[in-house]
């Protein structure tokens, strides 16, 4: 693959500088790493629309940029993060500016026994830390560019670990702010994730950033649920209106583990969701549940992949898409049934709403099946509001945007009600409201 | 109250209404029957609203106001209420919510209050018992995994909740069992007053022993063929709608 060093300028100086002799926060196990991801990346290069799994999505406005790591615009106010914070008490707050943890933006409350919650540039430079085992052992970037690239350049994140038995009800909230200045700004969080032995956690990630100016974001989360533990992981995409974000959330689950992820996407203006699990355990269950809804040219691609290697696990994907203008939305729904894999039962489901005559989805499942006891279905449906339910609510007095809307709402809402945390969900309630009223066109409104 | 007046529609290009003339007073309960593809329905349609029909000509007033002029939501602010033959599931969507928002709609319409949800609940607990419907289904999505019965039930609910002025049943009967048909009818008929006027548009006339018209109108290819009284429904009860259909060629022929 041709990825010129041009390109890759930008990349090779701060990769570099990361791997250098002597810098801190590059110990040999992570250094290695580095260099490894940085080979392979160069080896790579940017995917195309040839690869097939880069298909409906092309990244040449990423491939093209020179994007700057460490350039910081204005740093934002406590109240205009507080848009972006939940109101329930949380465990722990880590904000994270252009992808560095910020002290003066964060709060850790006294944390139970058994749970570290910290920046994971602290935690590869403290002794003891149990990062080293884990970091880079998932998320593989064998064949994921994106992958190698924020591999190749990690520094920063978050660190969460939660201990055998430990159970943690209040959420973890990561907040990660793009300031966007005028130059073309890149940050890579890479964030790590370990519930171990019958824990149990929640964490919430909200990317977001100024509106205006492009900015590229290449986040990497390795997410491990050891035997028995019970993980709720929220990705709330609130981007800038012209940013690019490419994220790779990778789970890996042991014997009777239970993981929810759920992917909720509003902004930035080119975005790709990799979500993959390996059930690499018995009795391990998990539950993908997505939401999309975009506007303007706004193009998102979901791209899904449930390996299940072992027998008697249980995977659900239920994505739904709201697509107005002239949005695109993608998803891609890989499962893979390995041959011991028996009694495998996955089912799959993504639907489209089309608001406009313009808006396009693309809905590809992928069945790979080695096993033969199993249960795998998979379904898709794009679809316009539904004129006679239309008839039905206005039959009754309801105006026609407020019929359009509660029909919207309505699609939406059993994503949304999967939704555990409050005032995550009242938040993303709103969020769906103002952009049905953001997209009331004139004439329209009665 | 309502005067219509040489209507057609059609739809999907079809003309299925060839001229309806029909005038309905305040406290009156007319009957549409009439065979299969006569128009009943276009018409039930038509009068509610439903852009998928295209009017193509003739008038349509009610109370003196232009009622082709308005679309759906506005016929039913002022007071036009149908009751659907297949009332459509909307999941995600409960019908209490849906009916708080539609009467306020209403009420907005006539310059009143919105209903807080106390009035709203005391409204919903009284004209449940109406038809007999189990008031834990407001809570469910509209009409989702409901009965057929449930579905027609729910239905006159929803009347009684808007109180319209001008009732439109769409074959609200069909399907019905005699225990749910006796609900149905016993609703409507408890909605009957003198400032009120119900149209049925029924395929059978045993609706009719339940629901009792004033005036009976046979609907025949799009154009209302013979009109009378509640004992024209039990001549065509005995004689099959061909006789109106024979009897209305012959005039036409005969003209």
């Amino acid at each position: 693959m041709l990825a010129t060093t041009q390109e890759t300028n930008a990349y090779d100086t701060h990769h570099n500088a990361l791997t250098g002799d002597g810098v801190r926060g590059n110990p040999d196990w992570l250094c290695s790493i580095r260099k490894a991801a940085f080979a392979r990346f160069n080896e790579l290069g940017f995917p195309t629309t040839r690869h097939e799994e880069w298909q409906y999505t092309n990244v040449a406005p990423i491939a093209r940029e020179q994007f700057r790591i460490g350039v910081a615009g204005i740093v934002p106010t406590a109240d205009e993060l507080s848009t972006f914070s939940l109101e329930e008490d949380c465990a722990a707050r880590l904000v994270f500016i252009d992808g560095r943890f910020s002290t003066v933006h964060s709060a850790v409350a006294s944390l139970p026994d058994g749970v570290t919650v910290c920046s994971l540039a602290e935690a590869i430079v403290t002794d003891g830390s149990p990062v080293a085992s884990f970091l880079a052992k998932h998320a593989t970037y064998e064949d994921q560019a994106f992958t190698a690239l924020n591999t190749a350049l990690l520094e920063d994140g978050a660190f969460v670990h939660v201990r055998k038995g430990t159970v943690l009800e209040r959420p973890i909230h990561l907040l990660y702010w793009s300031t966007a200045p005028e130059e073309l700004a890149a940050s890579l969080p890479r964030n790590l994730i370990v519930a171990e032995e019958s824990s149990q956690l929640t964490v919430v990630e909200t990317y977001a950033g100024a509106n205006g100016s492009s900015y590229f974001t290449n986040t990497v989360t390795e997410l491990i649920a050891q035997d028995n533990a019970v993980v709720d992981h929220y990705k709330i995409n609130r981007e800038g209106d012209r940013a690019q974000h490419i994220g790779h959330l990778q789970v890996h689950q042991t014997r009777d583990s239970n993981v929810t992820a759920h992917a909720m996407t509003f902004g930035g203006s080119l975005v790709r969701n990799d979500i993959g699990t390996v059930l690499d355990g018995e009795g391990g269950e998990c539950t993908f549940n997505g939401l999309y809804m975009l506007k303007g040219s706004q193009h998102v691609d979901n791209h899904l992949l449930v390996d299940h290697a072992k027998p008697r696990c249980d995977s659900r994907e239920i994505f739904k898409g709201i697509l107005d203008d002239s949005s695109r939305g993608v998803f891609t729904g890989r499962i893979i049934v390995r041959k011991d894999a028996q009694k495998t039962d996955g089912k799959q489901t993504n639907q489209n709403l089309l608001l406009s005559d313009d808006a396009k989805a693309d809905s590809k499942p992928q069945l790979e099946i080695f096993a033969d006891d199993v249960k795998c279905t998979h379904g898709a449906t794009i679809g316009q509001v539904d004129s006679d339910a239309m008839f039905y609510l206005q039959s009754r007095g309801l105006c026609k945007e407020a019929a359009r809307n509660l029909l919207v709402y309505a699609f939406a809402s059993d994503c949304v009600s999967r939704v555990r945390i409050d005032s995550l969900r009242s938040q993303i309630e709103t969020l769906l409201f103002d952009r049905l009223l953001e997209g009331q066109r004139p004439g329209e409104a009665t | 109250m309502l005067e219509v007046r040489n209507l057609h529609a059609r739809v999907e290009g079809q003309e299925i209404l060839k001229g309806i003339n029909l005038t309905v007073n305040a406290g009156e309960v007319h009957s549409i029957m009439g065979p299969n593809g006569s128009g009943k329905s276009t018409l039930a349609n038509v009068l509610a609203g439903n852009e998928a029909y295209e009017v193509t000509g003739g008038e349509v007033c009610m109370d003196g106001k232009d009622l082709l002029d308005m679309s759906a939501d506005v016929r039913a602010c002022e007071g036009v209420f149908l009751a659907f033959q297949y009332p459509v599931e909307i999941p995600g969507v409960t019908t209490s919510y849906f009916l708080k928002a539609a009467l306020n709609a209403r009420r907005k319409h006539r310059g009143q209050e919105e209903l807080d949800a106390m009035d709203f609940l005391k409204i919903v607990k009284e004209k449940a018992k109406l038809v007999d419907l189990d008031a834990r289904l407001l809570n469910r999505a509209i009409n989702e995994g409901f009965s057929g019965g449930e579905k027609k039930r729910n239905e006159i609910f929803q009347m009684a909740v808007l109180e319209p002025t001008l009732a439109i049943l769409d074959e609200t009967d069909s399907g019905l069992d005699i225990d749910a048909l006796k609900i149905v009818a016993g609703g409507v008929n408890k909605l009957r007053s003198k400032d009120r006027a119900v149209i049925v548009v029924t395929h059978y006339q045993r609706l009719l022993d339940y629901i009792v018209p004033d005036f009976v109108h046979v609907l025949v290819d799009g154009r209302i063929a013979k009109s009378g009284g509640k004992e024209l429904a039990l001549e065509l009860e005995n004689k099959g709608y061909s006789w109106v259909a024979d009897h209305s060629a012959e005039t036409a022929t005969s003209a």
